[in-house]
């Protein structure tokens, strides 16, 4: 138990200090939801009704930019052999190492919600519905990015093919956590139902991620 | 001949070289005896000629499908156990695979455009299958992005593992959602409510579609058992030319 702890406190200590690895996903954010009123123009309704959708894609775009320093930066010192090396199964090691990375990264996305959901014109409600779903998407989005990052590890181009091979598995969180959002916002429809199935596909992606990821390293690293 | 005979790449291609001219001649003559069934048959009494559009459209989409399924089970071969021609046969059917797909995409589409009046609709069975598409795609860029053919497989293995969970959404996407595409008519609980003159020669090109992905598949092993023994001897060539 104390070297996944350990995995983990090591892991945040790195995100937190070294190359502003948690405040760039942040930035970058920021910047598309920045970006979206040059393009859409500054018509305050139109944005208020996308509003959610243009917080979930930020989101799942700035999650998939940081997801490859999940894994790169350990495999290029060669830490991940060693981690991979230890007593603590695979599984758990890369189940703790996305935790620590959902803290460093997904959490400050949905920290900043509110105040893109402002710049949005969402109102009070709006922006805590999109925050919770986020708080309970973004996990989701980690640990199943966490499968391609530890298939694009092992190649040295990596990098865009890592978003291809993530982006369709990351679709259903994406629809399901626009749909909680805007059943909140606009009303006739349950809220609880698309969000219990939000809260479904994370717990899934919980288990599942691990094990692929594991799977996937392990070919990887011989 | 057993499956773990089949794993010596000689044997295989001795099988296949035997093999092949008939089965070859056997989806020739099944495909002309369902193109010719599917141009005799009636015309629907609502959508009249298009209807014959199904007699394409739904094999390869059947057969898209199937192909994630084949791959799904090579991809337990490398994983589980080690088997020397999962990976060859695993490579060889992504493409033909994307293709089916792209087949399906393209003539539903086309049927969609008289049916629904739009080419294309965000609704659950299209998207799932776009998806599927996408998922393909992504798999052929992984094979190509490792130099190694052996470890780009088992990354591809795992890869087809995960994306299996798509076909059972496909699949039951039109009763889970309301969509615009029609529910199932064939493989349903209650047995298929298509009418005997469209069932017999849909089956019959569905059986025709299946051994052409057949017949294509066994050619691209063969291609690609070839190419890798190209690969190995360029190699041997290079390090004798090293040393």
């Amino acid at each position: 138990m104390t070297a996944l702890a350990a995995l983990i406190r090591r892991d945040l200590r790195i995100a937190l200090r070294v190359g502003g690895g948690a405040l760039i996903g942040v930035l970058f954010f920021l910047s598309m939801i920045v970006l979206m009123p040059f393009a859409l123009g500054p018509d305050l309704p139109l944005l208020a009704r996308l509003g959610p959708a243009i917080l979930w894609l930020g989101a799942l775009l700035a999650s998939l930019l940081t997801l490859d320093r999940l894994f790169m930066a350990d495999h290029e010192d060669g830490s991940l052999d060693l981690i991979a090396m230890g007593r603590a199964p695979l599984e758990l090691s890369c189940a703790a190492k996305a935790l620590a990375h959902w803290l460093a990264a997904g959490v400050p996305l949905v920290i900043a919600t509110p105040v893109l959901g402002f710049l949005l014109n969402l109102d009070l409600a709006a922006t805590a519905a999109v925050a919770l779903t986020l708080l309970v998407g973004t996990p989701a989005l980690t640990f199943t990015g966490m499968i391609g990052a530890a298939l694009a590890v092992t190649l040295h181009r990596g990098g865009l093919l890592l978003a291809v091979l993530v982006l369709p598995l990351s679709i259903p969180i994406l629809i399901f956590g626009v749909a909680a959002s805007e059943a909140a916002i606009t009303g006739p429809l349950p809220f609880g139902a698309p969000f219990a199935i939000l809260c479904a596909v994370s717990l899934i992606s919980l288990v599942i991620g691990p094990f692929a990821a594991a799977a996937s390293l392990r070919q990887g690293l011989d | 001949m057993r499956l773990t005979e089949l794993a010596n790449p000689t044997k295989f291609l001795a099988l296949t070289a035997r093999v092949l001219p008939w089965l070859i001649a056997a989806t020739a003559v099944v495909l002309l005896i369902g193109l010719y069934q599917s141009l005799t048959a009636p015309d629907d009494y609502q959508q009249g000629a298009t209807v014959k559009i199904m007699f394409i459209h739904v094999p390869n989409a059947w057969l898209s499908m199937f192909v994630w399924m084949v791959m799904s089970a090579a991809a337990l071969g490398t994983l589980v156990w080690r088997h020397p021609l999962a990976d060859v046969a695993a490579k060889a059917a992504a493409p033909i695979g994307a293709a089916f797909t792209f087949c399906a995409l393209v003539t539903g589409s086309l049927w969609g455009r008289p049916m629904w009046g739009t080419y294309w609709e965000w609704d659950a069975r299209l998207t799932s299958v776009l998806i599927l598409f996408l998922m393909y795609l992504g798999l052929i860029a992984l094979w190509r992005a490792v130099e190694d053919p052996s470890r780009a497989a088992r990354a591809a293995a795992v890869l087809t593992l995960v994306g299996a969970i798509n076909l059972p959404i496909i699949k039951f996407s039109v009763d889970w959602w309301n969509t615009l595409h029609q529910p199932a008519s064939v493989m349903r609980l209650g047995g298929p409510t298509l009418d005997r003159a469209f069932l017999i020669p849909l089956l019959v090109m569905a059986l025709a579609f299946t051994l052409l992905f057949l017949t294509l598949h066994l050619a691209a092993m063969r291609n690609e058992v070839l190419r890798r023994r190209v690969r190995a001897l360029q190699m041997m060539q290079a390090g004798q030319k090293a040393a």
